[in-house]
């Protein structure tokens, strides 16, 4: 990086702060949009299990389902650890 | 076969009549027989905005309930030929508007009109619903702001899964992009979501880019739809998104930041 983009970087470009947050919101909300309805509550009871061991919070969990073909959907399961509760 | 376009987008006040008006102005002016109808129910405003809200007798409530039929009710636009308003209803029942009643407007509309637009009210509720249901088009208003990204983001889920298109199970609704109030003077210093960022987000075509204007303001105060205004900013800029949403193919203007000239820069201006 040189000096000049330190000092263009160290002025905050909020915009591109939004963007990352919307690119993410909206790819999780629209995955949601696009799975079946029990799947938030199955979100929440697979938090509350893993919460009984390891205190995690909900944007530390992902599920989501994901159709491959017409005979087969793939349940995906996301949890990430902070590093200091392993 | 008459078109149905929905101007939605979820959040409120980002320039949905302000859209309806000038985009239906346009297509009249482009010599295309349009109506446009408030589904705003109970918030009237598009009849402001065309400077008709005088001129209002019966409204679109008035039609689905049989105690006036169309030809009492449409507001002939003055200025141009071939421009039609339905007004909203002032009532505040918000259930007076029914599928079944909409369809019977819409069809008998359809017989007469090349252009049905649809201006929206704001949220995701029935009102909106109803908006787009019966829509072969959308055109999605959203400001560069992120409450507004977001919206739009979930007006398209609506729009793919609730609308009469997605049930019946035909050709999806054709969505536009409809940027407004762009201030490329903030995009350049980075306060403010770009044209791209917006595209790239929610993955649509773009129709159009309207700039923050203080034309959109001197146009509602007046009662003059801001398309008619053709030196303004805004006005050119409705003008363009009329003519790419009829399939011409116009180069987007307005999205950098205007470099002043050095009479300008001595002047000022
Ligand atoms: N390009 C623009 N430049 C400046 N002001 C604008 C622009 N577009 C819209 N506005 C202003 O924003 C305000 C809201 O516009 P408008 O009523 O069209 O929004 P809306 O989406 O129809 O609102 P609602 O959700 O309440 O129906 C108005 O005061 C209008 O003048
Ligand atoms: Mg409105």
């Amino acid at each position: 990086m040189s000096l000049l983009d330190y000092f263009r970087s160290s002025k905050k470009n909020t915009a591109n702060t939004a963007k990352e947050r919307l690119q993410i919101i909206v790819a999780h909300e629209r995955r949601k949009r696009n799975s079946p309805d029990y799947l938030p509550q199955l979100e929440r009871d697979i938090l509350e299990v893993i919460r009984k061991y390891v205190d995690i919070s909900p944007e530390q969990i992902a599920v989501s389902l994901e159709k491959r073909d017409d005979e087969l959907s793939v349940l995906e399961l996301n949890v990430t650890f902070p590093d200091d509760k392993r | 076969m008459a078109k149905i376009i929905v101007v939605t987008s979820g959040k409120g006040g980002v320039g949905k009549t302000t859209s309806s008006a000038a985009i239906g102005t346009g297509l009249a002016l482009k010599g295309h027989k349009t109506v446009i109808i408030d589904f705003d129910i109970g918030l009237r405003n598009l009849d402001l905005i065309m400077g008709c809200e005088r001129r209002v007798v019966y409204d679109f409530v008035n039609v689905i309930n049989g105690e006036a039929n169309l030809k009492q009710t449409l507001i002939k636009d003055k200025r141009i030929d071939n421009l039609f308003i339905l007004p909203a209803s002032q009532t505040r029942d918000k259930d007076a508007l029914t599928k079944d009643g909409v369809e019977r407007v819409l069809n008998e509309l359809a017989k007469d009109f090349d252009f049905i637009l649809c201006d929206s009210p704001a949220g995701i509720e029935a009102g909106a619903m109803m908006a787009l249901y019966f829509a072969d088009e959308a055109i999605v208003v959203t400001n560069p702001e992120v409450s507004s990204v977001r919206d739009s983001d979930r007006i398209l889920g609506m729009l793919s899964s609730k609308s009469r298109r997605a049930e019946q199970g035909q050709d999806s609704i054709k969505e536009h992009l409809l940027l407004t109030r762009y201030n490329p003077e903030r995009v350049e210093k980075g306060e403010m979501l770009s044209v791209d960022d917006v595209k790239e987000i929610l993955s649509i075509d773009l129709v159009g880019v309207i700039p923050e204007s203080q034309a959109v303001l001197n146009a509602s105060n007046s009662g003059q739809p801001v398309i008619l205004d053709k030196d303004s900013d805004a006005g050119q800029a409705y003008l363009d998104t009329v003519e790419r949403l009829l399939g011409e193919n116009v180069p987007f203007r307005f999205l950098t930041v205007e470099k002043k000239g050095l009479l300008k820069r001595i002047f000022g201006g």
